[in-house]
């Protein structure tokens, strides 16, 4: 289908690093099954990615936050994913659930004791990931509400070193993404709502972060074919692969 | 004229080999300055030495706390590993038969071979538990770490000893016998001392293993950027701090990093001259050191 010397239709997409790889991946699925289509994906942050989509610079901005009312005037936005995070425990702590304040309290130490949340009378090690890491900066997003993790919180860089940490130490909390959490610690309910895909998709579940395209104003022709594809099965199970719930839900919105 | 031809040939061809690792070496060291040296500027010298909070998304970069992480680690380790390892290169050396040798040799060398990463799981698996369980606190410790590197340079320095030991010429030895010194004090005041320029060879080289490990010391050393009040309260190691944020890091955090890797150059550099110090006067001193 490929002409030689025939002009490549092109998409720009920037914005947010946590939605960087996805839109990657997808950039890169959808190029492979459409070769005249050239898609370019950057970084920047959520800001810069909505800032850009508004003044034009850009077709599909990304953002891993919840857009206010004047951040998201004239834009379009397609939640193509959400990101649940878990919060995990040892599995013989008798902890079972903790509202996200109880959770913000004890990573930024003002809780130091599992008594103080109905468990048994020992001090919390708080175990977190490394600055910069794309689930603390969600954590801290999400539930840290500008409250500093508490500097003396035990650091691993990866998560499954979190979880091992917590699977050893039935005095541990830690924080890993849905998608990561295996059989080794226990997943804290959060306001008596389970993490799982469903809770997470529906919003019942608080700890997620959606993971939103923007575009100004109506796509068109390219750009609206690609993000059709995005919620076709095809483009779903990419999102799939890449850790995130998916949100099939959202088609009937784009059609 | 062949013969002078390949004389010549084999002559720059080894100065090349020689010269290029030298260079390969200088190449590393000024990316790691050109890289590392804005964010030292910018921070200034002694508050990025000197400076006890890290805390690279506000744009605070002071490294002590790690510096002292590094140290405490390293000579935390050194202090288990040295007593242990001569020791036990004293008995192989001298005492064991050599049947024992030939089954104890091998079996420390595998030591070397195992790669840091199982030490590190085995660590956390095993020895953090353990120390919680001991200890209190959460398990990850300076001494952990400290336990883990003193098992991993081990082999370094028992091997290294070793050999000091046995190529002290056996003249030595039956002279002292012959003086009617009983074996453990020919092996304390004639063979041991005449191979302490070997031994500290040994021990530097199980130091720079210490102070270089990475990931076995992420994994159990708890990665925190604060002083320690004692070994058992978690550090954060210079290398540990650069491996750890890397992955992320972008302009002057990504700065900041290369800074580390200046101060723990200087820091082995220092360290290195100090080793080698000793090393030479202990060889003046004895005079009897063939190493």
């Amino acid at each position: 289908m490929v002409n030689p010397g025939s002009s490549h239709e092109s998409i720009q997409i920037a914005g947010s690093t946590s939605v960087q790889p996805v839109a990657e991946k997808l950039a890169q699925e959808y190029m492979n099954s459409h070769p005249d289509v050239r898609i370019n994906v950057q970084g920047g942050g959520s800001g810069l990615g909505i800032r850009s989509t508004q003044q034009g610079i850009i077709e599909i901005g990304t953002s891993s936050k919840k857009l206010n009312d004047n951040e998201s005037k004239d834009l379009k936005q397609y939640i193509i994913g959400k990101e649940g995070i878990v919060v995990g425990v040892n599995k013989e702590n008798t902890v079972d659930d903790l509202t996200i304040n109880q959770i913000r309290d004890i990573f930024s130490g003002k809780i130091s004791n599992w008594k103080e949340v109905g468990g048994s009378n020992q001090e919390i090690h708080v175990i977190v990931r490394e600055e910069g890491s794309g689930t603390r900066t969600a954590f801290e997003d999400i539930v840290m509400d500008e409250e500093d993790i508490r500097p003396e919180s035990i650091v691993q860089s990866s998560t499954e070193m979190v979880k091992q940490a917590v699977k050893q130490d039935p005095q541990a909390i830690g924080f890993v993404s849905l998608a990561h959490l295996g059989d080794d610690v226990k997943a804290l309910m959060v306001g008596g709502i389970a993490p799982t895909e469903h809770s997470v998709s529906k919003g019942t579940y608080l700890i997620q972060r959606p993971f939103i395209f923007l575009v100004k104003g109506e796509p068109e022709s390219t750009l609206k074919e690609f993000i059709r594809w995005i919620y076709s099965n095809e483009g779903q199970e990419v999102i799939r692969s890449e850790k995130i719930v998916p949100f099939i839900a959202n088609v009937s919105d784009d059609s | 004229m062949n013969n002078r031809l390949e004389e010549y040939l084999i002559e720059k061809g080894l100065f090349i080999t020689a010269i290029s690792s030298i260079l390969i070496i200088l190449l590393i060291i000024t990316f790691i300055f050109i890289e590392g040296f804005p964010a030292i500027e910018s921070y200034g010298v002694l508050n990025f030495v000197f400076g006890s909070t890290w805390a690279p998304l506000k744009g605070e970069f002071g490294v002590l706390t790690m510096i002292v992480g590094t140290l405490g680690i390293t000579f935390l380790a050194l202090a288990l590993a040295v007593p242990l390892s001569l020791l036990c290169a004293i008995f192989m050396a001298e005492i064991a038969p050599s049947s024992m040798r030939r089954i104890l040799k091998p079996v420390i060398e595998t030591l070397a071979a195992i790669p840091s990463v199982v030490y590190g799981f085995f660590g956390l698996i095993v020895l953090v538990p353990l120390m919680r369980e001991q200890f209190g606190g959460t398990g990850f410790s300076m001494l952990t770490a400290s336990v883990i590197l003193m098992v991993m340079i081990l082999p370094t320095i028992i091997s290294v000893s070793e050999d000091a030991l046995r190529s002290i010429p056996y003249e030595y030895k039956e002279a002292s016998l012959a003086l009617g010194a009983t074996q453990w004090q020919t092996i304390k005041n004639v063979i041991f001392p005449a191979a302490i320029p070997g031994v500290i060879t040994g021990i530097i080289l199980g130091m720079g293993r210490a102070i270089g490990e990475t990931l076995a010391v992420i994994m159990v050393a708890g990665n925190v950027t604060q002083f320690p009040s004692s070994v058992l309260d978690p550090v954060r190691a210079l290398t540990s701090n650069i491996a750890i944020e890397m992955g992320y890091a972008t302009g002057m955090h990504y700065n900041a990093l290369f800074g580390t890797a200046i101060v723990l150059f200087f820091m082995i550099i220092f360290l290195l001259v100090l080793a080698n110090y000793f090393h030479y006067k202990k060889k003046v001193v004895i005079g009897g050191g063939y190493l």
